[in-house]
């Protein structure tokens, strides 16, 4: 399972996950993503709740960052040792801005 | 040894990684354990459902063993789907930037990194792909 908590101020998104990412969640967050709009410069992903990410996660990750790279920056905060190293596995540590 | 025959479908996911951690349980694993070992099922168990069948259906049968002398788990995913080996796939290249990176084949890439022994047999028209993971150290 997987929340989703959206905060938004102005131009600035956070975005607070709970839970689960993986293949059954994903699709969910790959649709907040995708409905936002061209005016958000920051996109933050609060992954202080966050137990468990898999590739499609990861995946959801990457368009996001691509997105952002067009229209802002993208920041990824209070990741857990246990997703972190997931990061650090794929490569993903050096493709995100984490915090 | 436990098995867990479920049909090869998405919907099955939360299913299996039920079945896994249940074993998982009794074994004092880590979290960092834990999440490793259910990675990898869910990459495996999402590529059975996916591809190895192409759009049809079919089961999967996914077995758990125990090996108590070192101690490790292994975990072995069967299904009778067009003969593949996901670990002949390239790996991706985890260096490249953002807008050069493609996702593909990171499930499986992380699986070889995360466990200690993976292998791929086709065997009696069934894949069989076991992943072992020692449990402690």
């Amino acid at each position: 399972m997987l929340n989703i908590n959206k905060d938004a101020d102005g131009s600035k998104i956070t975005i607070a996950l709970q839970g689960r990412l993986d293949t059954t969640t994903a699709p969910q967050l790959d649709e907040e993503v995708k409905q936002l709009q061209d005016k958000v410069t920051e996109l933050i992903f609060d992954m202080s709740e966050l137990q468990y990410i898999s590739s499609a996660g990861l995946r959801v990750l990457l368009s996001a960052q691509k997105m952002m790279n067009k229209q802002g920056s993208m920041t990824i905060t209070n990741v857990s040792p246990e997703i972190m190293e997931i990061f650090d596995v794929t490569g993903f540590c050096d493709i995100l801005t984490i915090k | 040894m436990k098995e867990l025959n479920v049909e090869a479908k998405i919907d099955n996911l939360h299913r299996v990684l039920e079945f896994v951690d249940e074993e998982l349980e009794g074994l004092d694993c880590s979290i960092k354990l834990q999440t490793q070992i259910d990675v990898a099922v869910e990459e495996l168990f999402v590529n059975i459902a996916s591809y190895a069948y192409e759009g049809g259906n079919g089961m999967a049968c996914i077995r758990i063993d125990k090996e108590e002398m070192e101690p490790a788990i292994v975990i072995t995913f069967i299904d009778q789907g067009f003969p593949y080996n996901p670990l002949e796939r390239e790996d991706p290249d985890v260096t490249l930037s953002v807008e050069q990176r493609n996702i593909g084949g990171l499930g499986v890439f992380m699986v070889k990194k995360s466990m200690d022994e993976v292998s791929y047999k086709y065997c009696d028209g069934s894949n069989m792909l076991t992943i072992k993971k020692k449990l402690a150290g």
